[in-house]
């Protein structure tokens, strides 16, 4: 019983918060990144950037990366890539188009019908992947392929003329419910209140916890600073937005929800668990009573119901199908994962990190577009910042060594 | 004549921790050197500074080594002064030839292009200088453990190697090729190499070396003559490596043996690749509760194909046999099915098989049964931290908390974790493979403690080891297994070291 309450001394509550930020550079270096480009931008665009009208633009306009980003990083966790995903985003939107304006079928319903096809998509994937045991470079390099050939085979270049409530997914907002305050959009400002006062209280009550457990907590100034800025960043947010033409566009709510919801996912359910084991030691994973075909699959299934959504978001961003849709979206995603801090060979990543990433990527896009940067050097730049996020992780992860 | 190796004072900082201070150590020539030392306490790290991975300049202290102070930056510079080290996990190329391996690096060549016919010749010429008999055009990959050791020295040797490091060079050797290593050794000192070696094998020790160096917390504690007057014995090491006199290394046990919880009978296995190779033959064995029983048994016996397969079918195919729990038949053909059941197998390979590197304390130790922790797919964090933590104390794992990641532990800690992680899982039958394997003595008594307490609790323990002497330490009986068949069953009252050497090496008859 003694040694027991020694240890417990020996292992206090909380620890110092220069070796806290320490280890958590990695997390914060990209949160710091992104807050430095926007600064930057801001500065170069002579506050253009941070328009409101901008920032509903940024979050419509980069809504489909978010969406794969998130089933990327669970792919790349579990030491998979996704080529595809491009491809599919274009021949499920090419399918939700066709159902739409050719067979007449609901807006709503054709959605559901393209989100379970992604799924059905997935299942042939990781059917490949997981139970046949290719890798799913090469599979999902072939899904490359496939699906493009299907798409333009179904789509052949454009179908359009889709109705205006289904364009509104990601052109639309959330309608003004609860009239302005001043010139600020009531129901954004009672959204950003809410997703404000849930992230405290979801903050206070997991630190309680470990509290009440007597367990290692984060500093308490870490904790606190972490808490305003985020909460000041979102009721920033809320106000720009609530300034903005439209309010809340329609398209957030739908990425907030996945957010939350993988986040979840990850962090606190057996299935997300599973994906880390996997990905940080296979063979381990095994032994320990993982059924790792299952869980693979299952990963490339989530990532084709994600590509559904993306496919009518996208499809309804351009309130229309083009064969040529979803260039390129597969690259954007994973520069996305890895800019967000996933790890190359898997086991690392979070889904927060890919939205960072994906928000320095769609921030990267905007500011250069408003300086009116020929398109050629924005993919440059793209590509430069990659490899330097990359490397900061890289050099880094040996410093800490 | 001048020792070949003088390091003076050598003092090593990494931020935080005095990982070497003021170690000195002398290396006469054509000697062999043992060093000893449990886990951290700065050997590897001391021979680092010697080969040079540790740039001259980042450690105080001095090296002079025949007779010329070195400053080395690179392995590379080491290496021209004719200071090999051979690492513990070997850095061979699997799907390279011995002869390319040996090159490597250090090609025969001219002009850039590679001579085949000189890279083999030498390369059969070195073959046949560590008494490997294997073409030099074998890949690395079909090589067994011993033989890609041996490679390993051939490669030193092609170097023109004066002084030769081998950190742990048979940890993963069993007896035969252990012993072939160690007239190796011998027989290159005859030839006038001198050579460093790292070893837990204390045995090994005492038959191989000339003179010992004992390093405790990053000093170097004392210099035995181990060819004096005075034999220097096993427990004489061990009491200047712990700083105590371990009179026993074993904790005493009372068994208190209940009912037979795990029994197989007629248990075959073939191999997972070539179906008609028997790794595992007709075997019968059962464990009660509260009983520890030991599987002996040399590399490549079957010890760890039966313990895997018996594991939810994870190691082999056309498995065999029956399986019976309590005395009810069973039919186990997953892992996640064998854990349901109450059933935990610890990896003789930790890193690799065990654990999850990256991740923390407390997601290792709820890896196997997460069930416990969640409801509806969904884990509770707070659950698993308090019971991750309740495991950390009971084992006395070292680490000032569940968030360490386990890549950080030193061996014996990670081991603990491997522990808590199939404690976790409530298990009714644990076998431990190798337990102590990598672990340093001090750990290693820590690590019986434990699994006398688990079978106190009524656990079934099954435990695989290579260790003679801790079988008979630990087990209450002990099975002895040869070319996949059990070939003796020896309760511990009659067990002795040559009585089990003699049923493990027991040659298939008929």
């Amino acid at each position: 019983m003694t040694t027991m309450e020694k240890n417990r001394e020996a292992a206090p509550p909380g620890q110092k918060l220069t070796t806290y930020l320490g280890q958590n550079l990695r997390q914060y270096g990209m949160m710091a990144a992104l807050v430095v480009i926007v600064v930057l931008f801001q500065i170069t665009t002579d506050g253009k950037l941070l328009y409101p009208n901008n920032i509903a633009a940024l979050i419509q306009q980069n809504a489909y990366v978010l969406i794969l980003a998130i089933g990327m990083v669970m792919v790349i966790v579990a030491g998979h890539i996704d080529l595809s995903v491009g491809s599919v985003v274009a021949f499920i939107g090419g399918i939700c188009a066709l159902l739409i304006s050719d067979h007449n079928v609901p807006w709503l319903l054709a959605v559901v019908i393209s989100i379970a096809i992604g799924g059905l998509v997935g299942c042939w994937q990781g059917f490949w992947i997981a139970y046949v045991g290719i890798p799913a470079f090469i599979v999902t390099l072939g899904g490359m392929l496939l699906f493009r050939g299907l798409a333009i085979v179904l789509v052949g270049t454009t179908v359009a003329g889709l109705p205006t409530s289904f364009n509104d997914i990601s052109n639309g907002s959330l309608p003004n419910a609860l009239g302005f305050l001043g010139d600020l959009d009531g129901l954004t400002l009672l959204i950003g209140i809410v997703a404000i006062a849930g992230l405290a209280a979801g903050q206070i009550r997991a630190r309680r916890s470990l509290l009440h457990n007597d367990l290692r907590v984060e500093p308490f100034a870490a904790f606190a600073g972490k808490l305003v800025i985020s909460a000041a960043v979102i009721a920033y947010i809320t106000y720009l937005l609530a300034k903005s033409a439209g309010g809340t566009p329609i398209v957030l709510i739908i990425v907030g929800v996945l957010v939350l919801l993988y986040t979840f996912i990850m962090t606190n359910t057996v299935f997300g668990r599973h994906i880390y084991a996997m990905g940080g030691n296979l063979p381990a994973a095994m032994l320990s009573g993982v059924k790792t075909k299952r869980v693979n699959f299952m990963i490339f299934v989530n990532m084709g119901l994600l590509a559904g959504v993306a496919a009518v978001v996208t499809t309804s961003r351009a309130g229309a199908a083009v064969a040529a849709a979803g260039n390129n979206f597969e690259l954007d995603a994973i520069a996305a994962a890895f800019i967000g801090g996933t790890a190359v060979s898997g086991g690392i990543g979070k889904v927060t990190g890919a939205i960072i990433g994906a928000f320095i990527m769609g921030v990267l896009n905007m500011g250069l577009s408003i300086m009116n940067v020929d398109p050629a050097w924005q993919m440059a730049v793209k590509g430069l910042v990659l490899i330097a996020a990359v490397a900061f992780d890289i050099t880094n992860k040996r410093r800490a060594k | 004549m001048s020792p070949i190796l003088e390091m003076r004072g050598i003092t090593k900082t990494f931020p935080g921790v005095k990982a070497l201070q003021d170690v000195t150590m002398t290396v006469a020539r054509g000697e062999v050197h043992a060093i000893c030392g449990e886990n951290g306490a700065g050997k590897s790290t001391l021979m680092k500074v010697l080969s040079g991975v540790y740039p001259h300049g980042s450690y105080e202290g001095e090296i002079v080594f025949e007779d010329r102070p070195c400053q080395f930056r690179t392995i590379r510079d080491s290496e021209e002064r004719g200071i090999v080290i051979i690492h513990q996990e070997l850095a061979l190329s699997p799907y390279l030839s011995i002869a390319e391996n040996i090159f490597l690096g250090n090609e025969r060549s001219r002009r850039g292009v590679i001579s085949w016919t000189e890279t083999n010749k030498q390369a059969a010429a070195l073959l046949a200088r560590v008494g490997l008999d294997e073409q030099p055009d074998t890949r690395i990959i079909d090589l067994g453990v011993g033989k890609q050791q041996l490679v390993e020295i051939a490669k030193a040797l092609s170097k023109e190697v004066r002084l030769l490091i081998l950190d742990e060079p048979t940890a993963a050797l069993n007896d035969e090729d252990s012993a072939h290593l160690l007239d190796l050794i011998r027989h290159l000192k005859e030839q006038g190499i001198t050579s460093i070696i790292i070893s837990h094998k204390l045995n090994e020790i005492a038959a191989i070396a000339d003179t010992t160096t004992i390093i405790r917390d990053g000093r170097s504690i004392e210099t035995l003559d181990m060819r004096g007057a005075e034999p220097v014995t096993e427990d004489r090491i061990i009491r200047g490596m712990v700083g105590r006199d371990l009179a026993h290394r074993f904790p005493a046990h009372e068994p208190d043996v209940g009912a037979e919880i795990l029994r197989i009978e007629g248990w075959t296995v073939h191999h997972p690749v070539d179906r008609s190779r028997t790794v595992v033959d007709q075997a019968n064995l059962t464990v009660r509760a509260g009983e520890i029983v030991g599987l002996a048994g040399l590399m490549g016996a079957g010890r760890t194909e039966l313990a895997m397969s018996v594991f939810g079918h994870s190691y082999g195919s056309d498995i065999s046999g029956r399986l019976y729990l309590r005395g009810e038949p069973v039919a186990i053909r997953t892992v996640d099915a064998a854990i349901a059941h109450g059933i935990a197998y610890a990896t003789e390979d930790r890193k690799h098989y065990g654990l999850n590197l990256i991740e923390d304390i407390k997601r290792n130790t709820s890896a196997a049964k997460l069930q416990r922790i969640s409801r509806f797919g969904v884990v509770d964090a707070a659950k698993e931290v308090t019971l991750a933590d309740q495991y950390r104390r009971e084992m006395k794992t070292k680490a000032e908390s569940v968030d360490v990641p386990v890549g950080k532990l030193s061996g014996g800690n990670q081991q603990k974790v491997v522990l808590s992680k199939w404690l976790f899982a409530e298990p009714d039958v644990l076998i431990l493979d190798e337990p102590t394997r990598g672990i340093d003595v001090g750990a290693k008594y820590e690590i019986y403690e434990i699994i006398n307490r688990l079978a106190d609790a009524g656990k079934a323990v099954l435990i695989i080891s290579s260790e003679l002497p801790e079988l008979l330490g630990t087990c209450d009986r002990i099975y002895a297994m040869s070319q996949g068949r059990i070939t003796g069953e020896i309760p511990r009252a009659e067990a002795t070291q040559e009585g089990l050497m003699r049923l493990m090496t027991m040659e298939k008859t008929a």
